[in-house]
């Protein structure tokens, strides 16, 4: 029943599909979109473009900080008043730079410009679908995404700054329009945009949801879902119970701001007077905002470890080791990640039970990672290893999700974390296992599917350039940091000369920003890539990786619809590499066991049985619905 | 002129870079690696990794020797010679793991790269495998986070009774230290009472903030506990004290509480580090705006014989400012002349 089922709705969907195909016009094809690839392009370039953004904010501030002496006149011309006379740049600009470049990165670039871009381009592929199950909301979720920019992008150039207290955007420093000036109009448009961020997430984790569960091709189980899919599921799975929780967090922050309201508010003296809220807890934000806060880091990560499970197995040219494991492992996070979160207020004044509840939490969560990790590595173990950039992007990735997640065992633990609490160990440890790990992933995904994205391949000599500069500059950035970190360095200073025991590194801090600004021009290297390969690069061959999931069974240039034909059926799972017995060191998932006796496994031969039954079933569907339309 | 000189120079060297770029292309082409499943940068990517390896490592040993003392901050709290333990013996099992893993990461990539007369070996899973590497930090975790709790619920059990208590009050961009004066307890507050003479918002138609007095640095005793009340008057601020291993957040309308006790004089502090200048000092660890890279408190600590030699010297704020107790009832304000009084 439920074959037939399959059977029919795919043929149906080619139908429609046919309807369609030729009225496309620039604005329907590349701007108002409803293709599913077309709308992951449109992320991924948009997120490119606040990765830049969000990596300029960077350099500036690291200016500051490993050159505190510096005269930045030449900044004047974009900055303005924010120079100032002096030459030196404001402090209040300072805090809304890492508020905005925090912002931006979690946000713009790791959470729409990788879960965006790779869940709206591979799911449909990987899994066998014309499209996403809603294509207009899909083109809503881009939209909003992109007026929530928009919005963000404005209040950068606003004359009180952008919003400024931090990422987190703690009350009450950022409900008080008298305690800073990013606090001001900065701080509502920032509300604004993300009002309009979290509708498009919504917007696109249902859509992924839906479509994972509902548009399989025939013989797409669960059980033969890529990696990659899984992740993306999760993540949206995530992304669907955290976010709102976000938006009643910002929401009450409007109410304590614009109607006067105490959420978040109690007692409180500021600029000569007192206000009459009473009764508010700004330790309720905390929680509230920590609920979506660490969810997020795994919103931003698994996508990344979902590509870098794909990317290792085929350039390994060995199934992924533990693939039930690893999606074990992925479930586990997921659950966990949703009841870990005041790990990052054991020092906010909470209830200390609470603290060591939520340590012993934490660190189970680390259980998995682990499994992970060495899941990874033995993955490559007695491979026949290929390093294209993407592969090793995805190395450089598992090198930094160890780093940075055994740092994280010192942070869950609440102990150690008294001291380490936002220092820059802190600082050190997400910017590796969140940051770096998810960029990675990102790099090494853009690698990996350009081919299918732009029917062209990248340069792969300027891919290694790339990736090794930033694999050391990465290292070289953020290892430092821990040190600075243990040495009790607090974040978010303008300037660390005002203490005594932090009046030293000065010459680490140089380094660090001298390193960041060579990462960040490497990254030209890829921008030029990028663009020059989009349309000068070299014309790729249908499966150039020589894999075996389904987006390398479409054209070289798939229309809306990916399939010009019936979408193909599925009869193995998606990591038959260097199988025993097979001629070639990949089998795709479109060719049925029965046409690879000399390679199938025991417990295989008996599914060869059940796919021809399925087969001829097939084969009875089609042959009517060929008599209904003649 | 310099200015174009440059910009003529950066056009040439793109320019060269991109013809280098362009030959390498045409004479991959020409030679046909571009048809091979893994061309010669395969073995020079395979290489780069064990060179990383040893490079990096190397780098890192060497700066974490080198710069030890510079980086551990000298230690004067008790829980904190716990807390500093457990950080290292965490360091010790992670730096293990750290390392392991690193040199199976970037020795395989070298060990099984690309052979065309290779194959891989297909090894899809091996369930005893996985069950060791779940169980096996499962236990090490569990070992690690038992220390943790134990020395997280002694660190934040409730205060000895004889703890001498310092109010800490965080504001944009300071902190006011105050003391309960000799009869060891803080006098009611109201932030609605704060003004420009009354930092704190003390409410002195309580008695107890009679002998209430403020310092503008932390005194406190050697090896006896003190208690730390912290409160913020405007945004969230953090105390934090490095040398202590003390952090706790202000929180305004939410008092919070740490007690430690120190273990070193500033004298003797500076003796061992042979540093005349040292101090112990406080700063903000929760962003509260521009100036939150300034607020700096000194913590002098001393030997209690001395402390209690300081108590008796100061001056409550009554005393200072006898407007504070203007408008107080009566019998309040003759409680308050006779504080007075005492001081003079």
């Amino acid at each position: 029943m439920a074959t037939a089922h399959t059977a029919t709705h795919s043929a149906s969907a080619h139908d429609h599909h046919d309807d369609h195909e030729h009225h496309d016009n620039f604005i329907t094809k590349y701007i108002f979109t409803t293709d599913h690839k077309m709308i992951g392009k449109q992320f991924l370039v948009t997120g490119i473009f606040w990765a830049i953004i969000g990596g300029l904010l960077s350099i500036i501030f690291r200016l500051q900080l490993g050159f505190p002496d510096m005269e930045l006149y030449w900044l004047k011309p974009i900055l303005g008043g924010w120079i100032d006379d002096a030459g030196k740049l404001d402090p209040n600009f300072y805090l809304a730079l890492v508020t905005m470049h925090g912002t931006i990165m979690v946000f713009f670039v790791l959470t729409a410009g990788l879960s965006g871009t790779f869940s709206n381009f591979l799911i449909p592929l990987q899994i066998g679908a014309r499209d996403m199950a809603s294509g207009f909301m899909n083109m809503l979720s881009y939209w909003f995404f992109f007026l929530s920019g928009v919005i963000m992008f404005i209040s950068l150039f606003i004359e009180t700054g952008p919003a400024s207290g931090g990422w987190v955007v703690y009350p009450p420093l950022s409900a008080l329009e008298q305690a800073m000036p990013g606090s001001g109009l900065g701080m509502t448009l920032w509300l604004v945009a993300m009002t309009f961020f979290i509708a498009s997430s919504l917007l696109g984790g249902i859509n992924y949801i839906t479509t994972v569960i509902n548009l399989r091709t025939k013989g797409m189980s669960f059980s033969r879902l890529p990696l990659t899919i899984w992740a993306f599921f999760l993540t949206a799975v995530i992304g669907l119970l955290s976010f709102p929780v976000l938006f009643s967090a910002a929401l009450l922050l409007v109410f304590d701001r614009s109607f006067g309201t105490s959420f978040y508010l109690s007692d409180i003296y500021i600029g000569g007077e007192a206000l009459p809220n009473t009764g508010g807890s700004p330790v309720l934000y905390q929680h509230l905002f920590w609920f979506l806060g660490h969810p997020e880091v795994y919103i931003v990560l698994l996508p990344a470890l979902g590509i870098t499970s794909e990317i290792i197995s085929v350039n390994s040219r060995k199934p992924i080791f533990g693939y039930k494991a690893m999606i074990i492992s992925m479930l586990g996070i997921t659950i966990l990640s949703f009841i870990v979160w005041a790990h990052h207020m054991f020092v906010s004044g909470m209830n200390p039970f609470l603290g060591s509840i939520f340590m012993f939490l934490t660190l189970i969560i680390a259980i998995p990672s682990a499994v992970k990790v060495f899941n990874y590595l033995t993955t490559l173990w007695r491979g026949n290893l290929i390093f294209t950039p993407g592969m090793l992007f995805s190395i450089g990735l598992v090198s930094f999700f160890i780093s940075g997640g055994l740092t994280g065992i010192f942070l869950g633990n609440s102990a150690i974390d008294i001291q380490l609490h936002d220092t820059y160990f802190v600082v050190a440890h997400f910017h590796l296992v969140m940051g770096s790990a998810s960029f990675f992933g990102l790099m090494a995904g853009v690698y990996h599917w350009f081919p299918k994205m732009f029917g062209r391949m990248m340069d792969p000599r300027l891919g290694y350039i790339h990736f090794w500069l930033t694999f050391i500059g990465v290292y070289m950035v953020f290892f430092p940091m821990h040190y600075i970190g243990i040495a009790g360095f607090p974040r978010r200073y303008y300037s660390w000369t005002n203490f005594e025991f932090s009046n030293m590194y000065t010459d680490l801090n140089m380094f660090v920003s001298v390193a960041a600004i060579i990462t960040f021009g490497a990254q030209l290297i890829f921008l030029f890539n990028f663009f020059y390969s989009m349309y000068r690069g070299r014309v790729a061959s249908l499966n150039p990786w020589r894999s075996n999931t389904l987006e390398w069974t479409t054209p070289l240039h798939p229309q809306h619809g990916n399939w010009p034909g019936e979408i193909p059926t599925v009869y193995r799972w998606p990591y038959d590499y260097s199988k025993p017995g097979a001629s070639e060191d990949f089998i795709p998932q479109t060719v049925p066991l029965s046409a690879t006796p000399e390679s199938n496994l025991p417990h295989e031969q008996e599914l060869v049985k059940l796919e021809k039954a399925i087969i001829a079933d097939e084969e009875e569907v089609l042959v009517a619905n060929e008599s209904k339309e003649s | 002129m310099y200015g174009f000189l440059i910009a003529v120079g950066i056009l040439l060297l793109i320019s060269i870079i991109w013809m280098v770029y362009r030959i390498q292309t045409l004479v991959s082409v020409v030679k046909g690696s571009d048809k091979k499943v893994a061309s010669g940068s395969n073995k020079v990517n395979a290489m780069m990794f064990v060179l990383f390896l040893v490079g990096t490592g190397g780098l890192m040993f060497w700066y974490s020797i080198k710069e030890f003392d510079n980086y551990n901050l000298p230690l004067a709290s008790e829980h904190g010679a716990v807390t500093d333990q457990l950080f290292w013996i965490t360091m010790a099992v992670t730096g293990v793991i750290f390392i392991i893993t690193h040199i199976l990461l970037f020795w395989f990539p070298y060990k099984y790269q690309y052979k065309e007369d290779r194959k891989a070996s297909f090894y899809p899973d091996n369930n005893k495998l996985e069950v060791i590497w779940t169980v096996v930090p499962a236990i090490v975790l569990a070992l690690l986070v038992i220390g943790g709790w134990k020395a997280w619920s002694d660190i934040t059990k409730p205060a000895p009774e004889n703890a001498h208590v310092v109010e800490l009050l965080g504001y944009q961009f300071a902190w006011e230290v105050r003391y309960p004066g000799m009869d060891n307890v803080l006098g009611a507050n109201d932030y609605r009472l704060t003004n420009a003479s009354n930092v704190s918002g003390v409410d002195f138609s309580d008695k107890n903030a009679h002998d209430d007095f403020n310092s503008p640095v932390v005194v406190i005793p050697k090896g006896e506990p003190v208690l730390f009340k912290i409160r913020a008057r405007d945004v969230l601020h953090s105390v934090f004290a490095p040398h202590m291993r003390l952090k706790m957040d202000a929180v305004p309308g939410m008092p919070t509480k740490f007690w430690f006790v120190a273990t070193k004089t500033t004298e003797e502090m500076r003796a061992e580090l042979n540093d005349p200048e040292f101090e112990y000092e406080i700063a903000c660890t929760e962003v509260c705006g521009k100036g939150h890279f300034s607020m700096r408190r000194v913590i002098n600590v001393v030997e209690p014989a001395e402390y209690r030699k300081w108590l008796a010297e100061q001056k409550p704020y009554i005393v200072n400012n006898p407007a504070l107790v203007e408008n107080l009832s009566p019998e309040l304000k003759e409680l308050a002349e006779i504080t007075i009084s005492e001081h003079k």
